[in-house]
């Protein structure tokens, strides 16, 4: 596995993410449990779970990196490559699709210049995927964009949703 | 209730009745309402005696299996020397099903006292809530109730000033369906591919960390201090007269074609019919419900005539063709074209496997191919048949239900709705028709 010389460390000793994974290692018997919130925190810091972000975990936590490279490829949610400013995530499962999802992806493609889903807006400021099931159902149709949470998105709201966060 | 959050009339407010209330997000605004009282009390009694009522009172699961809550916890050997977990399944993922998200988002105090009192009667000093990451909102006010929890020394080593030990930790997931499955969640928390382990051992005699552990859902956890607080008697009186297997109230989440979504809370027995329409509202104007699947993507679709005679409890729902499951119902009205939804729902499943066994890595995959291949009008008329003969393969055959689960939805759909798959496939003929430009 490649490392990255321009990887500049999460968990420098001091550092308050340092704290925050020694507070977190009181909490479990073993060192590996504290494996998803430490890739969390890479991704918080880091826009994205690089190589070498996941050597770093892996030396902390005592696992190997091919180890933690396999865990982080299991999770949809962790960014294995850089992804634009906002992840747009639009759940078009099938209770949502009944609801006219699909036309809510089409409208992010649209107004957010990305090509197609997956791919970066040129301007570096948009990705747009589509999501299974995102657990709120009775508000189709939710998207998360980033962190935050939108429920009952319709195709007329998006070039609105867009433009708050140009 | 719909939104904004206001009951209807028949309604049984038992878990929903402060959801819309911010006050109740706060410690000292959950005390007022009665909150922590049932913790206390329960610290004073012995762990035997907890279990006991909550066997007495018949609460069974709400995630999905409805296995009787106080046996799950009577499985779990007291002074065995181990220390025991209790592992709260926050993973709400079912397709339909978000009555967990507002349970967390509205009420987490709730959830917190539910999971400190089922941590004490399974003698454990730990509970580990593990919420899926998509969560954002239930794991800020999660995180929020816990460190109000631990400042007022509910939770820690001293809770509630009765010098036991009692630790709730939130566990964020990564994105992934099968987490939801317990043994494939005791994984994911100890750092793992989030991979179904072969039952047994059974959690109980194994489970997260390799030490005896039980798993539930938050529903499921939520009820118990109702019970404590208003005994067993209390909890069984909400059931049919003729049926006292399924007690207490269900909250349902409701979505897809419908008048009024939300989540409502019902007593076990509940017409599905007056649900359907005097509840919810009924279809959109003009519309007809074509298709009902009750309980979550995974169990068995309905058709209208079945939903309507069904009386909603565990026993009930299964009378009519399908399951309680988690309880998200799933309204697909006469507009839709029923056969790509359960094409998207198959595609949902693929996406979702953790491709341990092969049934379910091939099967979900080709039964989402056969199934979009109709939809795009390149159907077959053996198709039918041989999607009914791999959904034979993926059921019962793999370690989890996840597979069966895929299988489920359209081998009923096939059964049930197999004209809409004809209608397609026929249409195979036009298509094949040179077109004349």
């Amino acid at each position: 596995m490649s490392t990255h010389t321009d990887h500049a460390p999460v968990f420098i000793p001091g550092s308050a993410r340092r704290k925050e994974l020694d507070e977190l290692l009181t909490r479990y018997p073993t060192k590996m449990a504290a494996l998803l919130p430490a890739l969390w925190m890479v991704q918080h810091e880091r826009g994205w779970v690089s190589e070498a972000g996941m050597a770093e975990v892996a030396t902390l936590l005592e696992l190997t990196p091919a180890y933690v490279k396999g865990v982080v490829t299991f999770y949809t949610m962790y960014h294995q490559h850089p992804v634009g400013k906002n992840f747009v995530q639009v759940c078009t499962t099938s209770p949502c699709n009944v609801c006219g999802a699909e036309d809510v992806v089409e409208a992010f493609l649209k107004h957010t210049g990305c090509q197609e889903l997956g791919q970066t807006s040129p301007d570096g400021k948009f990705t747009v995927i589509e999501v299974e099931c995102l657990g709120a159902c009775g508000f189709a149709t939710p998207i998360m964009i980033n962190e935050e949470f939108i429920e009952s998105v319709t195709p007329d709201k998006v070039p609105g949703i867009v433009a708050g966060l140009k | 209730m719909g939104y904004p959050h206001k009951p209807h009339d028949r309604e049984v407010t038992v878990l929903s009745k402060y959801f819309g209330d911010p006050e109740a997000r706060t410690l000292d605004g959950w005390k007022k309402r009665g909150g922590y009282a049932a913790l206390q009390k329960a610290l004073g009694m012995s762990p035997a005696e907890i279990v006991g009522i909550v066997k007495d009172s018949g609460l069974r699961g709400r995630g999905g299996a409805g296995f009787p809550t106080g046996v799950k916890w009577s499985f779990m050997k007291p002074g065995d020397g181990k220390p025991h977990y209790l592992c709260c399944n926050a993973d709400e993922s079912e397709p339909g099903t978000f009555k967990d998200r507002e349970i967390m988002r509205w009420t987490p105090h709730a959830l917190v006292e539910g999971c400190a009192i089922g941590a004490y009667a399974i003698g454990a000093e730990t509970a580990y809530v593990y919420i899926r990451g998509e969560f954002t909102e239930p794991i800020k006010y999660m995180e929020a109730a816990l460190k109000e929890a631990y400042a007022a020394g509910v939770l820690g080593k001293n809770a509630m000033g009765t010098g036991k030990t009692v630790n709730v930790y939130v566990h964020r997931g990564a994105g992934a369906y099968i987490c939801g499955e317990e043994t494939a969640m005791m994984e994911s928390l100890e750092g793992k591919r989030g991979n179904p382990r072969i039952k047994p051992p059974f959690p109980a005699v194994s489970g997260v960390f390799g030490m005896p552990t039980t798993i539930n859902n938050v529903e499921t956890l939520v009820v118990v201090p109702h019970v404590l607080n208003n005994g067993a008697d209390w909890y069984k009186k909400y059931s049919r007269p003729d049926n006292p297997k399924s007690t207490g109230t269900k909250l349902y989440s409701v979505c897809g074609n419908v008048q009024r979504p939300g989540n409502y809370e019902v007593p076990m027995g509940f017409p599905f019919k007056d649900f359907l329409y005097d509840l919810c509202g009924g279809p959109p104007p003009g519309r007809k419900f074509k298709a009902i699947i009750p309980g979550g993507i995974s169990v068995p679709i309905q058709t209208l005539e079945e939903a309507e005679a069904t009386l909603m409890d565990y026993e009930g729902f299964v009378a009519k063709g399908t399951m309680l499951g988690s309880g998200g119902v799933i309204l697909i009205d006469d507009s839709q074209n029923l056969v790509k939804q359960i094409a998207r729902a198959a595609r949902f499943f693929a996406h979702e496997s953790c491709a341990q066994c092969t049934q379910c890595r091939e099967g979900t995959a080709w039964t989402t191919k056969i199934l979009e291949r109709i939809v795009a009008g390149d159907g077959t008329p053996e198709d039918l048949d041989t999607l009914l003969e791999i959904g034979e393969n993926m059921t019962g055959k793999t370690i989890c239900v996840l597979s069966d689960s895929c299988a489920v939805p359209v081998v009923s759909g096939i059964q049930k709705f197999r004209r809409d798959f004809e209608v397609l496939i026929k249409k195979k003929t036009v298509h094949l028709v040179p077109a004349v430009a």
